[in-house]
């Protein structure tokens, strides 16, 4: 794997939403297998970034290319793009009236026009992958919060994304089922996935981001690695940051 | 075909059905009210025996068509039961009035058992009595929440009454069939009712929707149903 | 005349031949009742704006009128355009656009009731608009929507009468002509009326069993079930 690979790059978006601009000029390049961790207080536009890239939410300004061919102004194309840009989101949206195996297959039959066998077969890769293969005839409310958000995460690897957007995974989910989910996804990052994960998990943050990117105002304050942002005394934003948050929590 | 001062010459034939036509409306809202809300009543509070014979209406009134009911009523049970000289739209408002009283009684029923129940604790807590507290406490409540669900019955009620044409009520889409068998006119006349009862539709529920409005309570039952 | 010699050798043969064509008129006009609603629903909620306007100005047109007035529109007015129907085709026709234009309100409801992020999730494997709509929205809205469908089909039912005001002799008209012959008119129209309660009273059971079958397991059932 050829490590200085940009696989995605994204170039100066802005957005604004009623007059109030939520993302004022974010760019950063990603390279293949990397993980980036976006931290920040909510409102800072994370979520809406995530959005921008895969077109759910067109930006004001600002493009995007995925391995050199530009996501933004592709007209129909972007069903193209949006396959290789996996999304798992906070409330997980999994089909309500789909089997865990059925969410995972559906995009692959009806997107990637795969036939009935081979879909399955895919499809239960994908839920192993994430420990969810026993659970692949139970339906989304049968599930626990945990569970449904690693079949959601194996519905974005069926799709075999060049990276997966991550928008507060575990932001819905009680500190215990939190684990389980941020286990896949370390083992996703060991394996090499390409990620972009917005979430307060500092802990996740510093075990797997090669880079972390602190977003404030609507830019991104500071950029670095985990240890550089935490540990280097010319960065303090974050570091109040996550104080702040520390602090909260042990009220 | 200048069709304007032909329906000009009718007009006051058509406004009699019109006036006939709300007038079956007005009796089956009435009637409805009338039976619909004991029976609710009676469904809620009643013994087993009221309960049952209550369900039983509902489900005949419910469960037969309109049609039947007044082909039923018209040419069978009036005659029977020695009314046959009362006029078809004594007939028609009162078959439409039942089948009205057995819908409005469950938007009534739903109402009276939407309100919580800690509303007759409490008003029996201060000594009230079941009936007292029913009265004064729980229908007040429950009519307001009903309202919205019981305008909803206007409409129905409205092209229902169209029907009673099948036994000879001279309402609106009877007076309108004998205008086009005199005119040889055909869509136009059928359209202009057609707008005339759509207007009454729309134009009706709008007042009913005003009359919603002003019992409001504040802060109470906002969409409540 | 005795009575046993009238229900069974006159009033129940022609209450069965009435009965074949109003199973005939709900059968012609319910799949297509069907298609309409779901047409007009996705049609004016996710549709250009201008079908998305004509949507909602049928609905309002059809529910402003009369069934019976739409009835003979289309059987005693089309004709002096040049449009002629058999009287069970304008039936049928005009079923399928009352039937149509209700069930697209219920339709319209359910969709308006699931939420934005199934079409987000959609969208973002790659979905079109359409492809999301087909295989998230509606298998979704249609479950919901079944109280309220099956409510419709059993209007279907009852107002499937309304036929014999255009000649077609269905189950009311059968009772009519018989009552009529042989002026026993309570009898016949009480007979007619119990086809039309088990008719109702069938469905009803049938449409409980069917929201169980195709209920997600899971989910509890929002919606009171089925009523007549």
């Amino acid at each position: 794997m050829n490590n200085d690979e940009i696989v995605l790059k994204v170039e100066d978006i802005h957005k604004s939403f009623g007059g109030i601009e939520v993302l004022r000029g974010v760019s950063f390049d990603v390279r293949r297998g990397e993980t980036k961790v976006f931290i920040g207080p909510s409102g800072t536009g994370k979520s809406t970034l995530l959005r921008c890239i895969n077109q759910l939410t067109i930006p004001d300004r600002g493009r995007v290319w995925l391995d050199g061919e530009e996501v933004t102004n592709s007209g129909a194309r972007i069903n193209h793009f949006r396959q290789k840009i996996g999304m798992v989101f906070q409330n997980f949206f999994l089909f309500d009236h789909l089997t865990a195996l059925k969410n995972v297959e559906l995009a692959l039959l009806k997107v990637r026009g795969m036939g009935k066998a081979e879909a399955r077969e895919k499809a239960l890769t994908e839920l192993r992958q994430v420990g969810m293969e026993d659970w692949a005839n139970h339906y989304p409310a049968e599930l626990s919060g945990g569970q449904a958000q690693r079949v959601s995460i194996a519905r974005a690897l069926a799709m075999d994304p060049d990276v997966i957007l991550f928008d507060e995974p575990t932001s819905a989910l009680d500190p215990e089922l939190t684990r389980e989910v941020l286990e896949v996804m370390k083992k996703l990052a060991r394996n090499g996935m390409t990620m972009l994960v917005v979430t307060h998990e500092m802990g996740f943050a510093c075990s797997v981001a090669n880079e972390v990117l602190f977003m404030e105002n609507g830019v991104v304050a500071e950029q670095g690695s985990p240890d550089l942002l935490l540990n280097d005394p010319q960065f303090t934003r974050m570091k109040d940051f996550i104080g702040r948050i520390d602090s909260r929590m042990s009220d | 075909m200048d069709v304007l001062p032909i329906l000009l010459d009718w007009l006051p034939y058509l406004l009699s059905g019109i006036a006939s036509t709300l007038g079956l409306v007005l009796a089956a809202l009435g009637l409805g009210i009338l039976l619909g809300l004991p029976m609710a009543l009676g469904q809620v509070y009643g013994g087993r025996p009221i309960r049952w014979a209550v369900g039983i209406y509902v489900w005949f009134f419910r469960g037969l068509p309109i049609l039947v009911l007044l082909f039923l009523f018209w040419f069978g049970i009036f005659p029977a039961i020695g009314l046959g000289h009362y006029s078809a739209f004594v007939v028609g408002a009162v078959v439409l009035g039942l089948r009205g009283a057995a819908y409005q009684s469950q938007i009534f029923r739903g109402a009276i058992q939407s309100v919580g129940e800690g509303q007759m604790i409490a008003a029996r807590s201060l000594g009230m009595s079941r009936f007292t507290a029913i009265h004064s406490v729980i229908l007040p409540q429950a009519m307001r929440i009903a309202l919205p669900g019981w305008s909803n019955e206007y409409p129905n009620i409205l092209t229902d009454s169209a029907v009673c044409y099948a036994i000879g009520v001279v309402e609106l889409l009877t007076i309108t069939a004998r205008i086009v068998t005199q005119t040889h006119i055909t869509i136009p006349i059928y359209l202009a009712t057609a707008g005339i009862f759509i207007i009454l539709n729309y134009g009706g529920l709008k007042l009913l929707h005003r009359l919603e409005a002003r019992v409001a309570i504040p802060g109470f039952g906002t969409g409540a149903m | 005349m005795d009575q046993t010699v009238f229900l069974f050798d006159i009033l129940l043969p022609a209450l069965l031949q009435g009965l074949i064509v109003t199973l005939q008129l709900i059968v012609c006009s319910a799949p297509f009742g069907f298609a309409l609603g779901i047409a007009v629903a996705v049609g004016r909620q996710y549709g250009h704006p201008v079908i998305s306007w004509f949507c909602k100005t049928f609905v309002f047109l059809i529910k402003g009128t009369p069934l019976l007035l739409l009835l003979f529109i289309l059987y005693f007015g089309l004709p002096s355009i040049g449009i002629t129907f058999t009287a069970f085709t304008a039936s049928v026709l005009g079923f399928i656009l009352c039937n149509g234009a209700y069930n697209a309100e219920y339709i319209r409801g359910a969709l308006i009731s699931i939420k934005d992020g199934q079409m987000v999730a959609a969208r973002s494997l790659g979905m079109t608009r359409w492809q999301a709509i087909k295989n998230v929205i509606l298998p979704q809205a249609l479950r919901r929507a079944i109280p309220g469908l099956s409510n419709e089909f059993i209007y279907l039912i009852k107002y499937s009468s309304l036929a014999y005001m255009l000649t077609v002799v269905e189950l009311a008209g059968a009772g009519k002509q018989v009552a009529t012959k042989y002026f026993l008119y309570t009898e016949s129209f009480a007979a007619v009326g119990i086809v039309y309660l088990v008719l109702v009273s069938v469905t009803t059971i049938a449409v409980n069993i069917l929201e169980k079958k195709v209920a997600i397991p899971g989910t509890v059932r929002a919606t009171p079930a089925a009523q007549l």
